[in-house]
């Protein structure tokens, strides 16, 4: 038995403890915001926050997952708002076929939490380990920009 | 699948809230029939594509797949324009896959080949204006009064001099009592009184896609479900002999092992137990046919070929004899690589068979749920394949994750895994290809060798073009054949080299050469599935064409966008795309040192379009894209926002193929296997990229592939401007050109 905390709920599933912290949340919690995309740490899909900082959950174990708080996409905003991050998404219409999105605006509101005013240097740091094949990355850094100029409070 | 565009939260939550706030519940509502829906709602059917409910809110029957190409927007913004309804109250659900919904211009059910903006113009435009005739004339008889005496305004008809109005939803009444019905016949808007077409629309299903609760392919969840992993040969083809599950199966989880089509498939209860299982299976392969093969070896047959006489596609004026007669011909081999689409979520399909009740050996019906271009390919091999009609297939839609021509496969091959892993188990099972599967997935974008021949005259202007053209058909021995293969030649393999037109592909190259003349060979059709991938031929032929036209430019002293000016000055669409080109990347200023130009223009499926990137070249080879200048001209801009997000998507994935894209195939197997290896763009390597669109008035034509087309050669004819090096075999990273 293992015992998580998913944006601030507590879940008990019963797993091999080498199972990726993804298949956990996909499979058994039934939350599917976090995204398969490669399993090997490569792309980006699968970020998650663990105890605040993106995590790639695609190759985290979920025994090291454990006593931690886990936030995933669904969790980001309170019941049916979205965060500041999610909003300038919408509101430069960032997403093509979104598949990517869920793991991209994870690591923005991290990048933002941890640094109001990014740099474009800053956003390349920060974003490049993520994939977007249809390629949005031009609006996801006017969106990232955005959040910055409009906000020096944490968006989360 | 329903989405609204305001009422995107208010109801999902009503969804969850109905649905007991389960992911497999949620789907049962989701998915509900039309017919279920209709009574539900107490809807009123207008005709084939929309529904009101008394509520006013229009539901768009949408019979094209989403996969971030912004059809689902586009199209409702055609229904919303003539219908004159707000834009809040439009709801989307998938149309079935009946023939009724094909596509006019494919006569199947299939998104491809950026025709949906045009196929759906005329039919989206159509239904809108049928349901807005239809309640000014329930209005008109209700308030007995003359129709010409109505007008409509967001979904109410109004009195123009007097006070009375009805919302839509109130005629349904009248329209029921009366019997009346939409009449085939009714007049369309004049396009400059268009208020929604022409401007910026965010995406309709875009809150979904930030939020996490986007529901694509492999985000199904349904009571019983198993999840299927697939051990594959390594040599596409090959097959398995034997097989001992012995440690699979004392993974945790894991249900059975069984053979499909494809290779062995692991069931179990969760997908990474069936990865688990699969990894840990010993499977004997018979290797087959193709373990010999390798990219090398087809590299060198195809050049050999290259240099052999092809069957003739073309051949204007006489460009044997004028290349005869030249003393100073310039010639070039050009070779692209195998390319794999990559969508950002693996290839995977859900699928459930039933039994039937009275005899258990017989297969009722069949239901998938598939992130798929074309549904009604699906249906009909998944029919053929359990032997039921095809009308007792079900095909579900959810979100696709990215595509690019991937998930418009002829084969249905991720699909027909998860309708044999189903067979037989009488619950629904959901096979997901891992990453490694999906690069390794053998639908690739096909190894083309081009060789060019050309000639000047004395003013350094083009004179003679010979291209032979060496690559796999798409279209060969499909059932596309009759309609893409002209005497031998598949058009695919040839779009984008011909000055004319060409079978069904009503455009050429926009350039005029006097003499021009274009063979094609087809090689066998071995090791690989030659597929479409975005822009198809031109992802080939865009550089081949566009960087052998470079070298003409650079032969003759031409400056090369002066050079297509001049080329283009019969082509009244390219040519003015050209010049605003000229305007918008002050073509004649410097950069400055170790900066410069490239550029190329092309046509794919009408539409113009012309690009130059502006790069900074490092001594160690370490180049980067500053920035990418577009023009494109796609008839009547339907939405601004979405052609913006297509142009960059475009550019994204083709600067990827030519910086770092390459399949390489080594005694058989696929040498790449994830994102490690076959390396894509980044958000560090992404240019800004500037767009312009040639204002019109003409049939609005596509934007989603047309620029993928001219980015590649306008990369490398930059290489060149900045190095001297002209690169001829891809992708630039063999050459030490490393994209930074």
């Amino acid at each position: 038995m293992t015992t998580l905390s998913v944006n601030e709920k507590k879940h008990t599933v019963e797993v091999e403890a080498d199972t990726p912290l993804l298949w956990v949340l996909r499979d058994h919690l039934n939350m599917t915001g976090t995204k398969y995309g490669c399993g090997i740490a490569q792309c980006g899909a699968c970020t998650v926050h663990i105890d605040g900082s993106p995590q790639r959950s695609c190759v985290l174990p979920v025994s090291a997952a454990e006593g931690k708080e886990i936030t995933t996409i669904e969790g980001l905003a309170d019941a049916e708002l979205l965060n500041e991050v999610q909003q300038a998404w919408l509101d430069f219409d960032v997403a093509q076929c979104g598949y990517c999105q869920s793991g991209q605006i994870m690591t923005a509101t991290a990048l933002l939490n941890h640094n109001s005013s990014p740099s474009d240097e800053d956003i390349d740091a920060a974003m490049s380990g993520h994939i977007c094949r249809c390629g949005t990355y031009q609006r996801i850094r006017e969106a990232i920009h955005h959040v910055a100029n409009k906000s020096s409070v944490n968006v989360k | 699948m329903r989405w609204s565009v305001a009422q995107g939260f208010s109801r999902r939550s009503f969804l969850r809230g109905a649905a007991g706030g389960t992911g497999s519940l949620i789907l049962g509502v989701k998915y509900s029939p039309a017919e279920g829906a209709i009574k539900k709602h107490s809807s009123s059917v207008i005709n084939n594509f929309i529904r009101v409910d008394p509520d006013n809110t229009t539901t768009l029957l949408i019979n094209y797949a989403e996969f971030g190409n912004g059809a689902y927007t586009s199209l409702a913004m055609m229904v919303a324009e003539e219908m004159d309804i707000d834009w809040n109250t439009i709801v989307l659900e998938e149309a079935p896959t009946e023939p009724k919904y094909y596509s006019p211009l494919f006569k199947e059910y299939l998104t491809a080949g950026s025709v949906t903006t045009l196929s759906a113009w005329m039919p989206m435009r159509t239904a809108g204006a049928q349901a807005r005739d239809l309640f000014l004339r329930a209005a008109a008889l209700k308030w007995d009064t003359d129709i010409k005496a109505l007008d409509t305004q967001l979904g109410n008809v109004i009195e123009r001099n007097g006070d009375r109005s009805s919302t839509y939803g109130d005629l349904l009444v009248t329209i029921e009592k009366e019997s009346l019905t939409a009449l085939s016949n009714v007049s369309l808007k004049n396009p400059k009184s268009f208020k929604l077409i022409g401007t910026n629309t965010k995406r309709i299903e875009g809150t979904e896609k930030v939020n996490g609760s986007a529901i694509y392919g492999i985000d199904i969840k349904l009571p019983g479900m198993l999840y299927g992993s697939v051990a594959r040969c390594p040599v596409y083809g090959g097959k398995a002999l034997s097989w001992n599950d012995s440690k699979t199966m004392a993974v945790k989880g894991v249900v059975k092992t069984k053979r499909i089509s494809s290779g062995i498939v692991v069931l179990a209860k969760d997908f990474w137990s069936a990865k688990k299982g699969r990894d840990a299976l010993e499977v004997v392969w018979d290797e087959g046919q193709n373990a010999s093969l390798s990219s090398e070896k087809f590299y060198s047959e195809y050049k050999a070929l290259a240099s052999k006489p092809g069957m003739l596609a073309e051949d204007i004026g006489n460009s044997l004899k004028v290349l005869h007669e030249t003393r100073d011909t310039i010639e070039a081999v050009y070779e692209m690589p195998y390319l794999a689409h990559a969508c950002m979520e693996p290839m995977n399909c859900t699928a459930m068979v039933e039994q039937d009740n009275a005899d258990t050996d017989k297969i009722s019906k069949c239901e998938i749920w598939s992130g798929t271009q074309y549904q009604s390919n699906d249906q009909e091999i998944v029919s053929k394949l359990l032997n039921i009609p095809q009308q007792s297939v079900t095909v579900h839609r959810p979100l696709i994750g990215g595509s690019f021509g991937r998930r418009a496969s002829k084969t249905a091959d991720f699909t027909v895994d998860a309708v044999e892993a189903a067979n037989g188990e009488n619950v629904p099972v959901q096979v997901i290809w891992s990453r490694e599967e999906d690069i390794r997935g053998a639908h690739y974008r096909p190894l083309f060798v081009h060789k060019l021949r050309g000639a000047l005259d004395d003013k350094g202007i083009p004179l003679a073009w010979h291209q032979t053209v060496v690559g796999q058909s798409i279209m060969q021995g499909t059932k596309h054949d009759p309609a893409y293969m002209v005497r031998g030649m598949d058009i695919y393999s040839l779009d984008g080299c011909l000055q004319e037109p060409f079978g069904v592909f009503r455009y050429g190259t926009s350039y005029a050469i006097p003499n021009h003349r274009v063979e094609s060979h087809n090689p066998p059709k071995v090791g690989v599935n030659p597929h479409e991938w975005r822009a198809v031929g031109h992802t080939h032929t865009g550089i081949a064409y566009e960087c052998f036209l470079d070298e003409l430019a650079h032969a003759g002293g031409k400056d090369p966008l002066d050079l297509r000016l001049e080329l283009t000055k019969d082509n009244p669409r390219m040519n003015t795309v050209l010049k605003l080109l000229k305007e918008k990347t002050n073509w004649n200023t410097s950069l400055g040192e170790g900066r410069a130009r490239g550029m190329a223009a092309r046509t794919y499926s009408v539409s113009p379009c012309a690009q130059a990137v502006e790069i900074t070249l490092l001594d160690n080879g370490e180049f980067s894209i500053d920035k990418v200048i577009c023009v494109i001209d796609c008839g009547i801009a339907v939405n601004p926002l979405g052609i913006e997000s297509q142009v960059q998507g475009g550019i994204s994935i083709g600067i990827s193929a030519v910086a770092f894209g390459n399949i390489e195939i080594v005694d058989g197997r696929v040498k790449q296997s994830n994102f490690h290896d076959y390396n894509v763009m980044r958000i560090n390597h992404m240019p800004e990229i500037e767009v312009h669109i040639i204002p019109s008035e003409e049939m609005p034509t596509g934007v989603g592939e047309q620029a993928t087309a001219p980015i590649a050669p306008a990369v490398a004819n930059a290489i060149f401007a900045a190095s001297g090096t002209r690169v001829r075999s891809f992708p630039l990273s063999k050459h030490g050109f490393k994209l930074i």
